[in-house]
């Protein structure tokens, strides 16, 4: 069964591999119809217009979103945001998605635990609104190769889970990820004071028993379910929403490092946390009422 | 893959290897049937010389071979095949190893495009993951031991194409396709001419190193059953594997557990390296779903076409070594 063949014979036969002319390649990418516009990242500017369009009238008169230093958000390239997070089922992330993609017209990717893209029916809503698993390789991607806006909570489930005795006292930022994240893909980090999100559903207490049971990060007891009922899962109080935009913070580091000084990174996280936590303060400090500001 | 090479007037000679005869006219390959563990392999390239060997017949497929048969064909071929690579004075300069992105896995914590340096994110659960893994390590060491040797992996995303049958496209070609409720997973396909195009390429041009071989762009599940016209059954999300079960007994729909994940939480990855060695792939992951439903289109009107060619060792033998046949030369 073993084929004998020596060198002088192929030799010979070389002639033979024109008998078959096999049609070569031509260089032509063949692209193919889409019948949907998700991206990539699971995005569809579709489900982020319709989105928009129902959640405009909650924006407008049910929070009555007022933002302040919103020209300090650049018009191209990559730059981080990264905001307070607050209320059980966090109200500040669609405020600032549709204010800036309403007012600046540019897109925002959200970064958020993977807990979401877990979660079945939830996840794919998130991700088709524009909700990005925080991987860092992720982050580098929209950030750097893409130049788009990305928004990070780096207080992560911290800050929405924290009861109301604790409303706006920043939690720790993490590990300083996303200064990291913004180093490495050499763009800026803005940070976004949000005041408001708090009082929309503060939560009294959490039953981390059934949050484990149930398998999410925690199972919040909010204001909202003992006023509403069961409408209350979903139902905001109309707390007045400001928002202040702070100015870009840069690093003067090159990007796309493997790794940057854990001191720098945690110092620079923690300079923005008190930034942040003052710039809270503040603005409480001038709110004269929870409902109208 | 040998006909491509065949119209190579520089590639010298070439030896195909199989379990099964070959289904396509082959002009100049000499073929060899072996056992699927290839423990023949260290003779033949004793005798032969070979400097190159391809390395395609690796099983990605769960559904096609059970967990012994996966076992000896992937962990104990590869073995027996990179032994014979590596024996002393050996004259094989490259191996060509045909792999999977199943390597990465499918999990929510993963990256939206793998890089070929990531690690999957998740324990590999399933047979045919963990035989993979398996065979990269092999591989590796071996490329460790032979730096003399030009070793290529190829990790290649789903495959659709005119003749390949995976559980995926096995289930696009039914009116019911499974998909798990809730979720709607970004999935990345690479044609089966690309496939070939590909290692094609890696040889000619002696490529070493591991790279990604996918389609450019991302496809939500629920878009490609839309464009093949296939309905979607959803399973649900939770007791998925156990609600599948029957179903696939039945013969209804392909369920392995590799899928199950897949179709939870798709991969993407990505093929920039391969790119920067000179290969991009001609058909995107949309265009590579298109291709399939045309040739699909074809099938349901016309029927499997039969098989051109059939192999039949003694004519073969006749066309390759008697004296008898006059070759003809001064075509071009």
């Amino acid at each position: 069964m073993t084929p004998v063949a020596t060198g002088k014979e192929t030799a010979q036969r070389e002639q033979r591999a024109s008998l078959v002319p096999l049609p070569r390649p031509i260089d032509e990418t063949i692209e193919g119809e889409r019948l949907s516009d998700v991206d990539e990242w699971g995005r569809s500017e579709h489900t982020r217009a319709l989105a928009r369009r129902l959640y405009a009238p909650l924006y407008k008169h049910w929070f009555r979103v007022e933002w302040e230093g919103l020209e300090k958000i650049p018009k191209t390239g990559g730059a981080l945001l990264v905001a307070n997070h607050a209320g059980a089922i966090p109200s500040d992330a669609p405020v600032i998605m549709h204010g800036i993609e309403e007012e600046l017209g540019r897109p925002v990717y959200g970064l958020a635990d993977y807990f979401f893209r877990e979660a079945p029916w939830i996840g794919t809503m998130w991700a088709r609104a524009g909700g990005v698993p925080a991987h860092p390789d992720n982050a580098r991607r929209i950030l750097r190769d893409q130049g788009q806006l990305v928004l990070v909570f780096p207080e992560g489930t911290k800050g929405p889970s924290k009861t109301y005795t604790d409303r706006y006292r920043l939690r720790r930022f993490g590990r300083g990820g996303f200064i990291e994240i913004a180093m490495r893909a050499g763009v800026p980090v803005i940070p976004i004071a949000v005041v408001g999100a708090e009082e929309s559903m503060p939560i009294l207490f959490r039953v981390p028993r059934l949050a484990k049971l149930i398998g999410v990060p925690y199972f919040p007891v909010t204001a909202n379910m003992l006023a509403f009922g069961p409408l209350g899962l979903g139902l905001y109080f109309p707390a007045k929403f400001k928002l202040r935009v702070l100015d870009p913070v840069t690093f003067n580091v090159p990007p796309a490092q493997e790794r940057y000084s854990k001191s720098r990174v945690m110092e620079e996280a923690e300079t923005i946390r008190m930034h942040l936590q003052e710039t809270l303060y503040e603005m409480l400090r001038e709110r004269r009422s929870v409902w109208f500001g | 893959m040998a006909q491509a090479l065949e119209s190579d007037p520089e590639v010298e000679m070439i030896l195909g290897m199989g379990t099964r005869e070959p289904s396509v006219a082959l002009e100049r390959t000499e073929f060899v049937r072996a056992d699927q563990t290839y423990s023949i392999l260290s003779r033949i390239v004793r005798a032969t010389q070979v400097d190159t060997i391809v390395h395609t017949f690796l099983v990605v497929d769960s559904t096609r071979a059970s967990a012994r048969a996966l076992h000896e064909i992937n962990v104990i071929g590869t073995m027996n095949l990179l032994a014979a690579a590596g024996q002393t004075a050996s004259p094989v300069r490259q191996v060509v190893v045909k792999s999977s992105t199943l390597v990465y896995g499918s999990a929510a914590t993963d990256p939206v495009w793998f890089r070929e340096e990531m690690s999957r994110t998740s324990p590999a659960r399933t047979r045919v993951e963990r035989s993979l893994l398996e065979v990269e390590g092999l591989v590796r060491d071996f490329a460790e031991d032979n730096p003399a040797t030009v070793v290529t992996v190829l990790r290649f995303a789903n495959v659709l194409g005119t003749d390949i049958v995976t559980p995926i496209s096995a289930n696009l070609s039914r009116s019911l396709c499974p998909s798990v409720a809730g979720y709607d997973p970004l999935l990345q396909f690479v044609e089966e001419d690309d496939v070939v195009r590909c290692l094609e390429h890696v040889t000619r041009h002696r490529v070493p190193g591991l790279y990604n071989v996918a389609g450019a762009g991302k496809l939500p599940w629920s878009e490609v059953a839309a464009m093949v016209g296939t309905r979607l059954l959803p399973i649900p999300p939770v007791a998925t594997q156990s609600v599948a079960a029957p179903m696939v007994r039945l013969g209804l729909i392909d369920f392995p557990p590799e899928l199950g994940d897949l179709l939870r939480y798709g991969r993407g990855v990505d093929t920039s390296r391969l790119a920067k060695t000179g290969f991009t792939c001609r058909y995107t992951s949309a265009g590579t779903v298109e291709n399939f439903i045309r040739a699909l289109r074809l099938r349901r009107s016309v029927g499997k076409p039969p098989a051109s060619y059939t192999y039949e060792q003694d004519i073969e033998q006749f066309f390759r070594h008697s004296s008898a046949v006059v070759p003809i030369s001064g075509e071009t």
